[in-house]
């Protein structure tokens, strides 16, 4: 008898809102943009003339801004009042998405590169196009890059970017002061770079977590703020310009060559344009990123990527089993910074010229979110999420000033729906026996 | 061993011998664990010595880094509350436990970029001793499935597995049979024993579950408040008057349920 009239009570608060519950909740939101519209669009200094100043008020602007924030609010509650398997339905199409794409890894990504190949001779390419695309690359191959140190590893560094910046102005010196060209400087910024992440890491071997996090933010700063005023040799915020382009084979893509050299179009006997450079480096990232990715799937199924990831989840059992966690660490930080290098030295000879402006913290904000959007750990999530997270500003031009506020509200979204990251998957790095033998 | 005022483990001696377990039983807080973690590097002891006979080589560990006694003395161990390498399978949990083995053969990934054969026997080997020690503690069936998600007995024997793969000289096991139901502890005591006469290894075990204790060991070191109240067989250590008097308070054992004095007995 009890138990029938609780399961009454209990059909009851189920079917009927609390509307008290909800309104209140509505009227502290509304209470709260009031507090925040107050300053920010209630009042509007003017000048009065002669240099003073006047402050006009629009209590208006604000009464409009809390009865949006109180509707909205309102019918947010509501939608998850009543709507809630309209929300978990969004996460599990994700998830559903995630498996299948798990599931068809070899088709989606035989498919991706062939499509990454092909993309220059498409109908619809256009330079602008390429442009994008190889910017995407240049994100793509970091996030590959910090995957080692911050997926593997498990190591949080938010400074990343140092060792882009250690890349692309080891390229741009180089070329300056000892005229190597792109493919000659390329190994040796990786080379500068990786050593830069061992460096990098002797002081933070001790460090975990926050802490890691706060250093290697620091040692982000440290190296833009010397490239910003070491001007004798960095050129201080001027930068350097005139960085060499990447030749093919020796043959440099412009209009007229000096004498004795023939360019690219020359040599094959094409017209001269200007897209032919521009499909070229894009084509050098591509392989560069490519041959990232191969390298790094590669050394995830070595003792050193196994190493890097039971470091991620356990540090005193590594050590119980005698591997030296100082090795595995250095290892990752230096890998992974030799990564970035590559990248870094692929950046300057794209853009000809590089700034510290280029290598601030929200680069390095950019490659951690796209790690951690993409899922930690997963290569194909770092694809989707670096192309999310470059093409997502650029198709917001059109909202102008509302760029950024797409962008955080796009993160916040994918967080909400996804919090492991838009591809959360771990591969076994090796299997015992393949699962179709195992009944045999 | 000394923190800071407080001496948790005092003049303790003992040895542990190949083909042997040896036991350290003492009430909650006697100083066991802190035994293993001198041992096993976690710890500098403030005084003493502690030496490992491999090979006719004596190799101080008390000048030892951890990883270097886990390499070079070959000292494996298992931990209270267990730290496995929940995030990855359980093959590859036995695979790293290898990693000083592969990571030579596959020259600091030189070879094993390139595929070179030469890593590649040493991964099919290291898979084979890692099948053999899956069969011999029964998750051959489970060996493709993340470790984290395996119940706590597979986990507390995948544990044992691992530092087994490690290729031990000295086996630590730190309270191996806690949290295992009757059967478990049996089947424990089954695989420890096997253990003893199939592998050349010293067993070293914390154990407050007396049927192990009892049913295998074949030396027992009694601990209270850090120091050794008594060294020998089962039978002679059971019939102890200090060890009666640390484990049941002076005057109570009359007054024990029965079942608790015949588990101690």
């Amino acid at each position: 008898m009890t138990a029938a009239s609780g399961r009454a009570v209990g059909n009851s608060t189920v079917a009927t809102v609390d509307w008290a519950a909800l309104l209140k909740d509505a009227v502290i939101a509304a209470l709260v943009a009031i507090l925040l519209a107050l300053p920010l669009v209630g009042v509007e200094t003017y000048d009065v003339g002669g240099g003073a100043l006047g402050i006009r008020t629009h209590f208006d602007r604000v009464a409009i801004a809390a009865a949006a924030v109180f509707a909205g609010r309102l019918a947010l509650q509501i939608r998850q009042r009543f709507l809630r398997r309209g929300e978990s339905r969004i996460a599990a199409i994700l998830s559903r998405l995630t498996a299948w794409s798990n599931r068809q890894a070899l088709r989606l990504t035989i498919a991706g590169v062939a499509f990454a190949a092909a993309l220059p001779f498409l109908p619809f390419s256009s330079r602008y196009l390429i442009d994008l695309a190889t910017t995407v690359l240049i994100y793509v191959m970091l996030g590959w890059g910090l995957n080692v140190v911050v997926g593997l590893a498990g190591l949080l560094d938010l400074g990343y970017v140092a060792f882009y910046a250690v890349g692309a102005y080891t390229f741009a010196l180089s070329a300056r002061d000892l005229g190597l060209t792109f493919w000659q400087a390329l190994p040796l910024s990786g080379l500068v770079a990786a050593s830069f992440g061992v460096i990098l890491g002797f002081p933070v071997l001790r460090l975990r977590g926050d802490y890691l996090a706060i250093v290697t933010l620091g040692f982000g700063e440290i190296i833009r703020i010397v490239l910003l005023n070491w001007s004798p040799v960095t050129g201080g915020p001027n930068g350097i310009s005139d960085i060499p382009r990447p030749s093919f084979f020796g043959l440099p893509f412009a209009r007229s060559a000096p004498e004795g050299v023939t360019t690219f179009h020359q040599f094959f006997g094409f017209e001269f344009s200007p897209n032919q450079r521009v499909t070229y480096i894009y084509f050098v990232i591509l392989t560069l990123a490519l041959v990232t990715n191969l390298f790094t799937l590669r050394l995830r199924r070595l003792p050193i990527g196994r190493a890097w990831e039971a470091l991620r989840e356990d540090e005193v059992a590594c050590r119980a089993l005698g591997i030296n966690p100082t090795n595995v660490k250095l290892s990752a930080f230096g890998i992974g910074a030799m990564l970035g290098g590559f990248a870094g030295c692929f950046f300057a000879t794209r853009q000809g010229f590089i700034s510290p402006e280029s290598f601030t913290f929200i680069e390095s904000a950019t490659i951690l979110a796209i790690v951690v959007l993409g899922g930690m750990g997963s290569q194909m999530g770092v694809v989707l999420a670096a192309i999310l997270l470059v093409t997502l500003p650029e198709f917001g031009r059109a909202f102008a000033e509302f760029r950024m506020l797409i962008f955080g509200a796009a993160m916040v979204a994918i967080m909400v729906w996804r919090p492991r990251g838009l591809l959360a998957h771990r591969e076994p790095s090796l299997l015992l026996a393949p699962r179709s033998t195992r009944g045999s | 061993m000394r923190f800071g005022g407080l001496t948790a483990v005092h003049d303790l001696s003992f040895n542990a011998h190949s083909r042997e377990i040896t036991a350290i039983i003492g009430p909650n807080g006697a100083g066991k664990t802190t035994v293993f973690n001198c041992l096993t590097g976690f710890y500098k002891p403030s005084i003493g010595r502690l030496t490992m006979h491999v090979n006719g080589e004596a190799l101080l560990l008390e000048r030892m880094d951890g990883f270097r006694i886990a390499r070079q003395a070959g000292i494996a161990r298992t931990f209270q509350n267990i730290r496995l390498f929940a995030g990855m399978t359980v093959l590859e949990n036995l695979i790293v436990a290898q990693h000083n083995l592969l990571m030579s053969a596959s020259m600091f990934s030189i070879a094993g970029l390139f595929g070179l054969p030469r890593y590649r026997s040493a991964e099919r080997a290291a898979v084979e001793r890692a099948r053999h020690w899956l069969d011999k503690v029964g998750l051959t069936e489970r060996a493709d499935t993340t470790a984290g998600t395996l119940p706590y007995g597979a986990q507390r024997r995948l544990e044992i597995a691992r530092a087994l793969c490690a290729g031990p000289a000295l086996l630590c096991l730190d309270e191996p049979a806690a949290g295992l139901n009757p059967r478990e502890s049996a089947e424990l005591n089954a695989l420890l024993l096997a253990i003893r006469a199939e592998q050349e290894v010293g067993i070293l075990l914390i154990e407050h579950d007396m049927r192990v204790v009892m049913g295998i060991s074949d030396r027992i070191i009694v601990l209270d408040y850090g120091r050794k109240i008594a060294d020998g067989t089962p039978a002679a250590v059971r019939a102890d008057p200090n060890v009666i008097k640390a484990y049941l308070g002076e005057d109570e054992v009359e007054t024990l349920p029965g079942s608790l004095a015949t588990d101690l007995r």
